[in-house]
């Protein structure tokens, strides 16, 4: 019985750091944009809720062949990329975390969003009135008070990160080291008849999805426990 | 110049407020009327947290103008909001000194434990969860709040309408000294009349979006001219001392100018300044002093004004020595039985005197 072979364990390294690059870059992106559709009274909101929301229902790999079209050097962002002299994106790590951010957006975005619309505008508005400005109030009264919406955030973006694998599979194929993933080996061992090494690594990711889903509900728990 | 002067119009889908109006810049100003009279939404206004257009000017600085639009946190104002709405995350230490650390030094004119001490909070002050407070003990730690960014004017927005009864009467006293002991002056939101006679010197009264009349107290609740005449609870405010106690009979007597009041016995020092209240459900007239009456409080008076109300009573605006106005609800019949006429020197023969403070 063999544990894990050395390209498991590239892949399994690689996955943690596609999924804690992405989950950084998408709180950061996810943060203000969840802020503006809480507060903002625009018409165009429910258009960029819409694109938001887009990558829930668009299957993985049509997403995965957009970002390959545009992304690949015949693209606009392909162009724009060799350009800047990055070259293409797709194929590298590079473009695999920008297909990651893009399809877990949603996953960013709407917890943090309740979370600001959970505690609507008084807090901010106490605050306000105690000398706060506009900064101050965001960090001293709504992140804390958003704490279990950020916690979600976080641990949805990074999980459905790790188990991407449409998106992957279309933009950065199954380079070991540079694009290969923990979903990707997975399904290589499985067309290769490797069912042992597939065990092992697909047995991980249950467990490591049950500790996540608890992770979650504990959160959940504490959430509405501390509502008012 | 000193004072508090206003004015804007804001334009909503169901409502339109367009108000006017000047307050002094000291005791308590309330801004009274019926839910959805507006008297939020200026109140908003006042504090910067609604957007009208108009203009405000607080003690000599603009606030709103044309051109100006201070933002709310560099209004030199403390806010009270209906429900205490505490900070969750904050512990109730944390709460209160939030304003005191955003403003410097020299701006504080009040200490944390002054304010903890004053409002009674420091059994309390070590709790880490304001959630656990009760609605009053949250609403103190909101009033010690707003007093701890040492404001130039406070802002309280109907503070006593979420609690119940009891909360109510705990909260009262403060509110009370708070009028009484800090030279702060108070705009101060509400739609009960009990709680406006209690605590304000000031009226502005709305209806419908406006500022349909303003004034003192004393002045504004004796107009037969406004709704708050004929309110079920319509009354009079008395600004009087503690003249006398009569330990016998277990009365004091309450001095006020042009007359005197015999009520129950009060817990105050002589000289201590009170402030009763007349309704005018309680004040019966007659056309001659009346002999072998029950009645404590017989005052003479005359009759300044008389005003139909509703098809069976009238209202009757006394006037008691140079300037105390009693309000009396009688019927039509007494009227025109007792043949009263303005002008008329009578009796008014008070039933029940309130102590409001």
């Amino acid at each position: 019985m063999t544990l894990l072979t050395p390209e498991d364990l590239q892949a399994v390294t690689l996955t943690l750091k596609l999924a804690s690059v992405s989950t950084v870059i998408l709180l950061c992106i996810a943060t203000p944009l969840a802020w503006w559709l809480a507060h903002t009274n625009r018409w165009y909101k429910g258009l960029i809720a819409a694109c938001v929301a887009l990558p829930l229902v668009v299957p993985p790999t049509v997403l995965g062949f957009y970002l390959l079209l545009l992304m690949g050097p015949q693209g606009i962002v392909g162009e724009f990329t060799r350009w800047l002299g990055i070259g293409a994106l797709p194929f590298t790590f590079a473009g695999l975390v920008v297909g990651s951010v893009l399809f877990s957006l949603p996953f960013a975005v709407q917890p943090i969003q309740n979370a600001f619309e959970a505690m609507g505008k008084r807090p901010l508005e106490v605050a306000a009135t105690l000398r706060a400005n506009a900064w101050d109030r965001f960090i001293s009264v709504a992140v804390p008070l958003a704490r279990p919406g950020f916690l979600t955030a976080i641990i949805l973006a990074f999980a459905h990160t790790v188990g991407e694998f449409g998106v992957v599979l279309m933009l950065g194929g199954s380079i070991p080291g540079e694009t290969q993933v923990l979903s990707v080996a997975i399904y290589t061992h499985v067309e290769a008849m490797e069912y042992n090494e597939a065990h092992w690594l697909a047995g991980g990711m249950v467990l490591f999805s049950f500790l996540v889903l608890v992770g979650l509900y504990r959160v959940g728990g504490s959430w509405s426990k501390g509502a008012r | 110049m000193s004072g508090i002067r206003a004015q804007f119009k804001l334009q909503r889908d169901s409502f339109a407020l367009d108000a006017t109006f000047e307050a002094p810049m000291r005791g308590v100003t309330a801004l009274f009327g019926h839910s959805g009279s507006g008297k939020t939404t200026l109140l908003r206004c006042i504090a910067g947290l609604e957007r009208a257009a108009g203009s405000l000017h607080v003690n000599g600085s603009v606030w709103q103008d044309d051109k100006t639009f201070v933002p709310v946190h560099k209004r030199a104002l403390g806010y009270v909001f209906q429900e205490a709405s505490l900070f969750p995350h904050l512990s109730v230490r944390a709460n209160l000194e939030y304003g005191y650390q955003r403003i410097t030094p020299a701006q504080r004119k009040v200490k944390p434990e002054q304010v903890i001490d004053w409002l009674g909070l420091s059994h309390l002050v070590e709790r880490r969860d304001p959630v656990s407070l009760s609605g009053g003990e949250r609403q103190r730690v909101a009033i010690g709040r707003a007093l701890l960014v040492s404001p130039e004017i406070l802002l309280m927005d109907e503070p006593l309408s979420a609690l119940d009864t009891k909360s109510k009467q705990e909260i009262l006293p403060y509110l009370e000294r708070l009028h009484r002991e800090l030279d702060i002056p108070v705009l101060y939101v509400s739609h009960a009349l009990d709680e406006v006679t209690r605590l304000a010197d000031h009226l502005v009264l709305m209806e419908k979006g406006k500022v349909i009349a303003s004034g003192s107290l004393h002045d504004t609740l004796s107009r037969l001219d406004l709704p708050t005449a004929h309110f079920d609870d319509a009354g009079a405010v008395i600004e009087a001392i503690v003249a006398q106690h009569d330990e016998k009979y277990h009365l004091t007597r309450l001095d006020f100018v042009g007359g005197e009041l015999w009520v129950g016995k009060v817990d105050q020092p002589f000289g201590s300044d009170v402030r009763a209240r007349v309704l005018a459900r309680d004040v019966s007239i007659a056309t001659q002093a009346p002999q072998g009456s029950s009645i404590n409080n017989i005052l003479n008076a005359r009759i300044e004004e008389i005003r139909d109300e509703g098809a069976d009573k009238v209202l009757v605006k006394l006037r008691v020595g140079e300037s105390q106005i009693l309000l009396s609800r009688i019927t039509r019949r007494s009227r025109d039985h007792l043949g009263l006429v303005e002008g008329m020197f009578v009796c008014a023969q008070v039933k029940s005197v309130a102590l409001m403070s």
